[in-house]
Order: C-alpha cells, then structure tokens, then sequence
C-alpha cells in the first residue's frame, strides 16, 4: 500500500493545489514533498523487512489483460526516493520565490512527481507507458508556461522528441503483448518470453529510441540543452535531476532482461553512441559561456557515462550505474539550485558577467565548489564510487571503451574548473557587486545536498545495499 | 431495428414539429427528448442479442455490435444537440428542418451498422449521403456553403454510381446479394468479384475520405455551416466506417480474397495517413486544419478495416466515440469564437479557463495521449494490426504520423495557454458549461476504463 500511497499523494495534492490561492499552493507542496519524503523512507525500511508488502496489484482492464500492478526493488525505491528528495529540494529552494500563478505551478509540479513515480513503480507495460506519459504532459505545460523568451518552440520540440519515442515504444509493448502466452502486460510474463534472435534485433531498436531520446544519448540529444536553459530553473533541476534517470531505469527495467539477446548483440554500437556523447558534450560543454546550457552539456556527458556502463552487463557496471543514478540526481540539483540562486540575485546566466561572488556571497561560493568536486566525481564525495564501479565495468567489458570514456573525467574537469573560476572568483563587476549571499531556505536546501554528499561519499555501503535487492 | 424505426419516426415528427412550433428553442428539446428515446430504445434490445445475433426479414443483423454502435452514434448526437444545438438557430429559419435531416442521417447510419444484404449497404450510404448534401448548403445566403453543397452532391452521387456498379458485379460472381452468403474466398478468385471488391472499397473509401479520394473534404467542411461541419465529419464518418467494417470484415475476409485488397487498402491507408498530417499542418484555420484532422484521422480508422480480427472491432467502436466526442467538442469550442484561425484561440486560457481547458482534453484525445479516449482508441487500432502480422510497416508509418499530428493539435494549445491575447467569444451558457463537462468527463473515464464501453462487446 505505501507504494500506491507514494503515486496518490503528489497526485492529489496536486488536483488540490488548482484550486488554492495565496501562500495555500506552496504551503502544501511542502506539505506533500514532506509526506513523500516520508512515505519513501518507509518504503526503504519496508523493503529491508518485507519487501512483499509492497507490492499491490488490481484489476485495470481485464479484456487485455492489463493490471494496476505496482512494486518496488531497489531500483524503484531509490529512484522514489530521490524523486521526493528531489521535489523536496526544489520546494524548499523556491518557497521565497514569488511565482506567477502559484496554484497552477506547483499543481502541476506535483502532478509530474505522481507521474514519475508511477513509471518508477510500474510492473505493467501498459500502465508503464501511461504513467511515461503522464509524467511529460505537466512537464510541457510547466516549461512553455514559466520558461524563458523561446521557450514554446524549445518546449514543443522536447515533447515531439520524446512522444515519438515513447510511441515506437508503445508498437514495441503491443508487439511482446501478443508474443506473451497469457496475452499480459505484467513484468513477468514480458521477461519470461522466449523472443527469436530476428525479433530482438529489431524490437532493441523501438525501445532504445524511446529511451535514448529521454535520457538523452546522442545522437538524439538535441532538444536537451535547449530544454534546459530554456525551463525555469526548478523544472530544469527536474528534469536533469529525475526525469532522464526514467530514461535508464527503462533500460534497466525493461529492455535488458525483455530482450538480452538483443540487448548483447546491440551492445557495442550503444556504448560508441555514448561514448560518442560524452566526449561530444564535454567538448561543447568547455567553450559554453552559459552556464545552464554547460551544465545540460555536463549531464548529457554523464548521462552517457551511465547508459555505457549499463551495457557493459556486468555486475559492477550495473552496481555503479544505479549508485550513480542516485548521486548524480542530488549533484546536478544541487547545481541548478545554485544557478537558480545566481539568476535571482543578478537576473543574468552568462558567465562572463560573472565573477567575484566568493567575496560577496562565501557559504554560496563554498557550496558551488563542494557540489562541483563532487561532480566531477573527487574521492571521498559521493560521485566517485559510482564513477569507478562504472569505469572499472567498463573496463572488464573492453579497455579501450573505458579509456575514451575515461576521457570524459579530464574534460569534466577542465569545464567544471573553468566555471568555478569564472564565477566566482575574478573580479567582480557592478552587477556581481549587488549580489547578497544565501538566504536560509536556500542554505537549508544546499546543507542538506551537501550532507548527503559527504555521507554517501564516506559510507555508500547502505545505498549499495539498497539497490543490489532485486525483484 | 428499434433504432432505425425510431430515428425514422423522429424524423417525420420533428418536419411536423418545425412546422408547427414557432418556438425554435422548444424545437431543440423536441429534438433532444427524441435522441433520448431512439438511445433507450436502441438499448432495449440489448438483452436480445446477448446470446447471439440474428437477422431479421434477411436484410439487417441485429447483433451486440450493431446495438452498440447505434449507441455510440447516437450517443454522440445527444452530445452534439447539447453542445451545439443552439447553433441550428443561427444557421437559417427551417431549424425543424435541420434537426429532422439530422434524424434521417441517424436512420441511415443504423442501417448501415446492422445490414446483411447489399441492398440495405446501398440503402444506408444514399440514406446517409443525401441529407448531408441538403445540409452542406443549409446556409442559402452563403456562396461557400452552395459551392460546398454542389461539390459534395456531384462527388457523392458519382461515387455512389461506382459503389452500385461494385455491387452488380459481386452480385454477378455471387448470385446472392445476402453478404454472409457471398463466399468468395475461393481460390482462384472470380475476376468480376475482384472488379467489384476494388469498386466497392473506392466508393467506400471516398464516403470515409480516405486519400486519393478525399479532394471533397476540406471544401466541404469548410464551406458547410460548421455546426453541420462537426455532425459530419465525427457521427456520418464513423457511420461510414462502420458500413466499410461490415462488408470487409464480414463478405470479404478470409480466403484468397483478402490478400488482394489488404494490399490496396494498405497503400490507400498509408497515403491517407501521411497526406492527411502534413496538409493538416499547414492550414491557418482551425476550421480547416480539423478538416485535414479527420482525413488522418480516418487513416487511423482504417487500420480496423484491413485487420479482421477482435480488437478491431472493439477498436472502431472506440475510435468511433473517441473521435466523435473530441472533435464534436473542439467544434462546439470553435463555434463560440468568432476567429477560426488559430490566433483567434490566443489567450483563451485567460479568458474562458472552463473552454480551454476542455480543448486541451479534447485535442488530447485527438493525439492519442494518454488517460483520454483517444489513447486507447489509437492502441486498439494499432494492436489490430500488429496482431494481423503483415502491417508492421504501416503501423511504423502510423505512429509517425501520430507524431506529426502534435504539432497542429499543440498549436491550438500553444495559442490558448502561452500567447497573449484577447479572443472574442460570445456569451457561455451555464448549460453549455454543463454539457462540456460531460464530455470531459466521457473523455477522461473512456481513457481510464475503456472496458466501460467495449466490455459490452
């Protein structure tokens, strides 16, 4: 039941928040960001001690065969609890923030926390693909509506992208659908086929697009960096933060144990398109004067990390992916909340209007540069465990795969560095020279961003342990 | 057959009723009160078809399919009166008249989902048709509304030569106009019985508007009078549909026969699809652009026809009432602005939040995403073809296509919530507000549950 409980209450709060005024639609978010936090932490007790509980299924419609079937392993809980985490952290950060319409926004921002954890439960193709759905509409209507001057084109290339996508994915699960004996959409009756080596070659291919766009590897990135600079910063912090981690945890879900077969032999040309990506993003990410699209750069280059070492198929590989999944959420929100704190103060995102915020705002300084460390992947912060799990399965699949990747960490430097230096050190300017430092929702957020950070990074053997339970 | 008798009745008595109520308003609810009546009646014999269909006097099979159906249609309508019923006033003085045509078309489209013989197939598409050539140029004083109305009526008429002549030659290899007797799977197949089989699918193909048969659909819709626009492009094109269904599915499936028309079909398929969605994406009228939305939507329908299986008729019973509640509802949006080019929707979020939040859910629906009709709509089309197992590249086309269709259902989105502007809009009636909710509520619990409606199946 705490799994329902975890997709009906961002859902509810979210049709409740429409309807009020004032400080009412924010005051609940927290309220409910608070109670999902909550639920989320039970899940994860619940999981260590039975982890049966948490599974619900109930008839939806019974001519397919379809069911509401929802479930956790670790995977699922990690990713619901980074997703409260997640909004948690983007309500506190905004919660002095004036925002036009309240109501709508953060209705609509809970509405998409119902529909990503509801892909992240989902062990019914069918309702998968609805909740994979359902989780992009707020989303569209978020951006276009609250993004920055060319937001509607951008936003409605994001959604043509991805709608796409997730159809050639419908045609996929409709296919396994009438391949299954029992004529089912549930999760075991999907991984339990025995597919033709022909069909899986092919049927690699529908998935992967869907899920290649959403992550986004290239060469079907190119809505992503646009997305990012052109969403309002708390959207932007969801959709880096969250909603690409659904693009690999389809992978993980779905493709790799419905279609091995194809999977294995598709291996090594969706490790070149990653890595292809991360060096790609890397490069573009060092000439970027703006610092929301360096930052899509930089995710896309990490994201590409992650979707190469899940094909590397091997336990370490996977291991480091999802502790990745996790760390890296909590890393690049942490980053755009800072950039969200930028923008506020001077209204700008170029970073050469930049510089001198260490003199004017130090705690934002010192926060920008531990998150950006741990970005980049420094020992004893949460990003470097997961790096080297991945390098290292990366390198017992083929060394040469994990040289070039390897790549990605020297250049991730290089940007990171840069960006540090250019904003907030140097001289500052009349612009900078009004900046005032963080105020206490904001530092709240960040502390608590950098709390896990340092907690992960020292002693990750509880999150490992979490995701190494499998369904 | 209640159905049939009943909207016939309806008919006759609502030209008398427009004669002698001056009352256009009271026409209206005459109206109204009749579709209710055909509705109950239609599913009064729902109990007798449970077991099993069975013909009556050798022309028309009432079976669960034909019930259910007629109820979509005429569900459909009773939406459509309650929405846009007000509109008929305005079109010109014979209301009763309109309302009346309306009937005799609803008469036509329950012959045309229950016929057993192609007499009574001949007899349900002239039924259907003839009225829709009257109501084309309803609006006398408008040259558009005549030209649309010529257009139609010499278009029509042509093709309901050919489908005339397809019949005569079926008759001919068959010696039975009785369809379920026709028996021309055998291999190999009778010449004239393919020369029919290809007649028959072009008229059919033109009534539904599929591509290269459609040059008479955006003139046509654009010029009629748009509350008849929305009654003939959703009930009359599912109506259309559904008399296709039947004869492919029933006389023609099975056998060496079908990979004949499988292929034409599938390239007319495939063609409607593809044209429909990039004309539809250069129009500047919404008017227009729904115009080009129901050819591609048609396209979608279509899949149904070629694949002969289950989900197939499950599917075009929803996509028929998908369809026809979402666009009937972007319709009777339309109607209360006084711009139909999408700029007349800017700022309409603004404005009238009910409205546009009802587009939004309609034009959803029309994209096929999900918790609305139209997603499951789209999905039982699509698994019918999949199931088929040779249409894989067209479904790979079809959901290409779908893609496309985004963009110019999102534009009318696009307008409504982010750009500024200040759309004129006549006065909203509490009723009409009720009446969309309605639909609202019929699109989102059709989305959520189709086994509400195909569970009757």
């Amino acid at each position: 039941m705490l799994t329902v409980l975890l997709i009906l209450i961002p859902f509810i709060a979210g049709l409740i928040a429409f309807g009020l005024k004032g400080s009412g639609p924010k005051v609940l978010g927290m309220i409910a960001s608070l109670a999902s936090v909550a639920t989320a932490i039970g899940t994860v007790c619940t999981l260590h001690a039975d982890p049966k509980k948490l599974s619900f299924v109930t008839n939806w419609i019974p001519q397919l065969g379809s069911q509401f079937r929802v479930g956790l392993d670790g995977m699922g809980t990690m990713l619901c609890l980074l997703t409260a985490i997640a909004f948690l952290l983007v309500f506190i950060t905004i919660y002095n923030r004036d925002i036009e319409r309240p109501n709508s926004f953060y209705g609509l921002m809970l509405l998409s926390q119902a529909g990503l954890v509801g892909v992240f439960t989902a062990f019914d193709a069918l309702q998968f693909y609805v909740f994979w759905e359902l989780a992009l509409i707020p989303v569209y209507f978020l951006c276009s509506m609250w993004g920055g001057e060319k937001r509607i084109p951008v936003t409605f290339k994001f959604f043509v992208y991805t709608f796409l996508g997730s159809l050639l994915m419908l045609v996929g699960i409709i296919y396994l659908y009438f391949q299954t004996p029992d004529h089912s959409f549930s999760w075991t009756s999907f991984t339990s086929l025995q597919l033709s080596m022909g069909d899986q070659k092919w049927l690699f291919w529908l998935f992967f697009v869907a899920f290649a766009i959403k992550m986004p590897v290239f060469p079907f990135h190119t809505w992503q960096p646009d997305t990012y600079e052109q969403s309002p910063t708390p959207v932007t912090m969801i959709l880096s933060g969250v909603m690409v981690k659904m693009g690999l945890f389809g992978v993980l879900r779905w493709l790799v144990p419905v279609l091995p077969e194809g999977a294995a032999m598709w291996t090594d040309v969706a490790i070149v398109l990653s890595i292809i990506g991360i060096i790609y993003a890397s490069c573009i990410a060092m000439v970027q004067s703006d610092l929301k699209r360096l930052i899509a750069y930089s995710s896309i280059a990490h994201i590409g990390l992650m979707s190469a070492a899940i094909f590397a198929h091997n336990e370490q590989g996977t291991q480091g992916v999802l502790l990745q999944m996790f760390n890296h959420g909590i890393n690049i929100i942490g980053l755009w909340i800072i950039v969200e704190v930028i923008q506020n103060r001077l209204g700008v995102k170029n970073m050469d209007q930049m510089g001198g915020i260490a003199r004017k705002a130090p705690r934002m300084a010192i926060f920008l540069v531990i998150i950006s460390l741990a970005n980049i992947g420094l020992p004893l912060t949460n990003g470097f465990i997961g790096e080297f799990l991945m390098f290292s399965g990366l390198f017992q699949y083929n060394h040469w795969f994990m040289a070039f990747a390897g790549l990605g960490i020297i250049l991730a430097a290089v940007y990171t560095l840069n960006m540090i230096q250019k904003v907030i050190f140097g001289e500052g300017n009349t612009l900078t020279d009004t900046t005032t430092d963080l105020q206490p929702g904001e530092t709240v957020a960040l502390s608590l961003v950098v709390i896990m950070i340092f907690v992960l990074g020292v002693y990750p053997q509880p999150m490992l342990d979490l995701v190494s339970k499998v369904f | 057959m209640n159905a049939l008798i009943s909207t016939a009745l309806s008919g006759v008595v609502l030209m008398f009723v427009g004669l002698f109520v001056r009352n256009k308003q009271h026409i209206k609810f005459y109206a109204i009160a009749a579709i209710i009546i055909s509705f109950i009646a239609n599913l009064a014999l729902y109990p007798t078809v449970q077991l099993g269909s069975y013909i009556q006097f050798g022309m028309i099979e009432v079976s669960k399919f034909s019930v259910l159906f007629n109820a979509v249609a005429l569900g459909a309508t009773l939406i459509y009166f309650l929405l846009s019923g007000k509109e008929f006033e305005k079109v010109g003085e014979h209301v009763g008249d309109y309302f009346a045509l309306i009937f005799f078309i609803l008469a036509g489209i329950t012959l045309a989902s229950s016929f057993s013989n192609l007499l009574m197939l001949f007899l349900a598409i002239e039924i259907m048709s003839i009225p829709q050539y009257v109501l084309a140029g309803a609006d006398r004083k408008s040259l558009k509304s005549n030209e649309a109305s010529l257009k139609y009526f010499l278009m029509g008429a042509f093709s309901t030569g050919i489908l005339l002549m397809g019949i005569t030659l079926i008759y001919g290899a068959a010696g039975t106009f009785n369809i379920a007797e026709l028996g021309l799977g055998a291999d190999p197949v009778h010449p004239l019985a393919l020369c029919g089989i290809i007649l028959m699918a072009f008229a059919l193909a033109f009534k539904v508007s599929a591509v290269p048969f459609h040059f008479w659909t955006p003139d046509v819709y654009d010029g009629s009078p748009t509350v008849f626009t929305s009654f003939m492009a959703t009930v009359v094109k599912a109506g259309g549909f559904v008399a296709f269904l039947r004869m492919f599915h029933v006389a023609f499936a099975g056998g060496a026969v079908s990979h004949h028309w499988t292929l034409i079909l599938s390239i007319i398929t495939a063609a409607t699809l593809i044209l429909g969605n990039f004309s539809a994406v250069f129009q500047q009228s919404v008017k227009r652009m729904l115009a080009y939305s129901s050819i591609a939507q048609a396209g979608f329908m279509l899949f149904a026809v070629i694949a002969v299986n289950q989900f197939a008729t499950q599917g075009i019973i929803l996509y028929a009432a998908a369809y026809s509640l979402a666009t009937i509802g972007v319709f009777a949006v339309l109607m209360k602005l006084k711009d139909y080019t999408f700029e007349g929707f800017n700022g309409l979020a603004r404005k009238q939040p009910l409205l546009a939040l009802a587009t939004t859910i309609f034009l959803f629906s029309l994209a096929g995403i999900p918790v609305t009709a139209g997603f499951f709509a789209k999905y039982f089309v699509l698994s019918a073809a999949i199931q088929h197992g040779h249409l894989l590249w067209l479904v790979i086309v079809g959901v290409l296509c779908a893609a496309i269709s985004v963009y110019y259902y999102f534009r009318v989105i696009m307008a409504m919530y982010f750009k500024q502007g200040d759309p004129e809009v006549e006065p909203i009636s509490g009723g009409f507000r009720a009446a969309l909710v309605l639909t609202i509520i019929l699109v989102l619990v059709l989305g959520l549950c189709p086994s509400l409606l195909i569970g009757w199946l």
